[in-house]
């Protein structure tokens, strides 16, 4: 199976080729803000590499959030067009879900996956190997960054998988014996993205997959609070 | 009989998302439109995060009506033509990450259209272009005057230092209590009502191309407010006859100016607010009175809007002049059209 995976939903934009589970051909850019400039000339670089038409691709598999907005439906716009167009299986995998799977799977411990948010809060998710399978133990969740680290389990290791900026550390000064900041390894593996992909079931309805955003936009939250009890509707129309 | 030349294009710019298949740059075979007016609506004016979300859930959507409507399969097509700019980023991003990656899967030529380009075009499913030629370009982003020495060439000789019309009216319209977008509600409240309040034309004396329209709307919301204050009930009829006999005034006495100086073939009135009908009737009284010799192509109301068509439309212009784009394109919200100094 020829998978083809993506993620630009952070600072990093990473490629990967994967064929039966080996890695073919990979490209992490670290430097670059602009993902919508470098992703598919990546693609097309690494395809030419290794001789695979686009049509050879047998499965997408692209991280689909959370992460910067723009970010992340660049991934995810490029991943479903391709999929509709090229009649092609998708799979969308969480990207903390993604960061985790870059750890080894012999990792014991709870891994948690996050980054940055602004304001106090974090995107971060919690996994763990069991019977050697990535496994989520909570939802990936919009969290207050106290509220977080105050939900952490005493009682076993912790890996805090994400690089703490000033602010968070701030917060944070002292962290339990039992936690760990790994921020070398916030960085998405897209090998490892592939292989979870590759176990994955895709996508049903290709049309209707978007970004996990997992915070409603500002202009909604605060439209809901005037509106309470007004469920949002079908607010696009063909014309 | 040649082959007959397809493109799949692409539009995203602001609220609306829309693609359609082009036949030869004049034949719509589709154009499918998902307006997101409704979603808007309830901000009071398009949030560019929401209309970025909206665009990424109709897509694919969209591209797989316009194909199986004009009854056309990606090994038919000739090239991608996507809007590249100007317009909100996030949304722009949607359509070129769209069309690049449909390009890429079939592997053929992606053409970059710029939106002000494409509204042009909206007016070459009325008749075939002749040059030089000029457009009156109106949207609720955009006021410029461009004038077409040549085919694919523009050139900015005049446009709004402050406000688009179309913001105008929105601002106006909110004040009259009316939803987003007012354009319509108040083009057809001007129809009932009379031009009593006399609002000043801004630079409608001065000799450059420009226009202006926040002394316009300022007057009228002065006035809505001090007749407030006064507890003193204005004719809202009345009030938008005036307001839109102003932006008329305005447009049609620039616009007629500048054929004066840069006398052309066709003019083409284009954009969101070539809809309206004051300036729409304007446009035809001056231009047959003042330049005769020129021909008024008006946009079909449908395509005045922003869709698809339009891109594909100017998109074919550029096919034809070898205008392609590498995978690496991105979206441009600033792009622009050359702006050069008109002639005095
Ligand atoms: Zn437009």
């Amino acid at each position: 199976m020829k998978i083809l995976a993506l993620d630009t939903s952070n600072h990093p934009m990473s490629v990967a080729l994967v064929e039966d589970l080996q890695l073919k051909a990979t490209t992490t850019l670290n430097t670059v803000r602009n993902h919508s400039i470098y992703v598919l000339p990546t693609i097309d670089d690494l395809m030419q590499k290794v001789a695979w038409q686009p049509q050879d691709l047998d499965r997408i598999v692209v991280a689909k959030g959370p992460g910067s907005y723009t970010g992340i439906r660049i991934a995810v716009t490029l991943a479903k067009t391709l999929a509709k167009t090229l009649n092609c299986p998708l799979v969308g995998i969480s990207s903390l879900a993604a960061i985790a799977a870059g750890l080894p799977a012999v990792t014991t411990g709870l891994m948690v996956p996050f980054f940055d948010a602004r304001r106090g809060f974090v995107f971060a998710g919690q996994y763990a190997y069991q019977a050697g399978q990535l496994t989520a133990q909570a939802a990936d969740q919009h969290w207050a960054w106290a509220d977080l680290l105050a939900s952490l389990p005493t009682d076993r290791p912790v890996y805090l998988l994400g690089a703490l900026t000033p602010k968070l550390r701030q917060a944070a000064p002292t962290l339990p014996a039992n936690v760990t900041v790994l921020p070398d390894a916030a960085m998405v593996s897209t090998f490892a993205l592939a292989k979870l992909g590759a176990q994955a079931t895709p996508v049903a309805d290709v049309d209707a997959f978007v970004p996990d955003y997992l915070r409603i936009t500002e202009a909604e939250a605060n439209w809901q609070k005037t509106h309470p009890g007004q469920v949002s509707a079908d607010y696009v129309q063909e014309v | 009989m040649a082959t007959p030349l397809y493109l799949l294009a692409f539009e995203s710019s602001c609220d609306e998302t829309s693609v359609a298949v082009i036949k030869d740059g004049t034949e719509i075979l589709s154009n499918i439109i998902a307006t997101q007016i409704a979603s808007h609506q309830r901000f009071g004016g398009v949030v560019p995060e929401v209309a970025s979300r909206h665009h990424i859930e109709q897509i694919t959507k969209c591209t797989t009506e316009a194909l199986s409507q004009a009854g056309i399969g990606y090994d038919d097509l000739a090239g991608v033509a996507v809007t590249y700019g100007p317009g909100l980023v996030g949304s722009l991003l949607i359509g070129v990450t769209a069309a690049k990656a449909i390009a890429w899967a079939h592997q053929l030529p992606l053409i970059p259209v710029n939106h002000m380009a494409g509204h042009i075009y909206a007016a070459r499913y009325v008749a075939a272009f002749q040059y030089p030629m000029m457009a009156l370009l109106v949207s609720g982003g955009h006021t410029e005057l461009v004038y077409m020495p040549r085919e694919h060439e523009y050139q900015i000789i005049g446009e709004t230092r402050d406000d688009a019309v179309g913001e105008a009216y929105d601002k106006i319209g909110r004040v009259l209590g009316i939803n987003y977008p007012a354009g319509k509600t108040v083009d057809e409240w001007a129809h009932q009502g009379h031009d009593t309040f006399n609002f000043p034309r801004a630079m409608v004396q001065e000799a450059n191309l420009d226009f202006s329209f926040s002394g316009l709307k300022s007057a009228f919301i002065n006035t809505v407010h001090n007749a407030d204050q006064r507890g003193e009930q204005l004719n809202q009829y009345d009030l938008a006859a005036s307001f839109q006999a102003a932006v008329v005034d305005i447009l049609a006495e620039k616009t007629m100016k500048a054929l004066a100086q840069y006398p052309v073939k066709q003019l083409v009135l284009a954009g969101g607010v070539a809809a309206n009908s004051g300036v729409r009737a304007r446009l035809q009284a001056d231009l047959a009175r003042l330049h005769p010799q020129t021909e008024l192509l008006l946009a079909p109301l449908k395509l005045c809007g922003d869709n698809a068509a339009m891109i594909g439309a100017a998109g074919y212009v550029n096919y034809l002049h070898g205008d392609r784009a590498g995978w690496d394109l991105n979206a441009v919200p600033g792009l622009s059209f050359d702006r050069i100094t008109p002639l005095s």
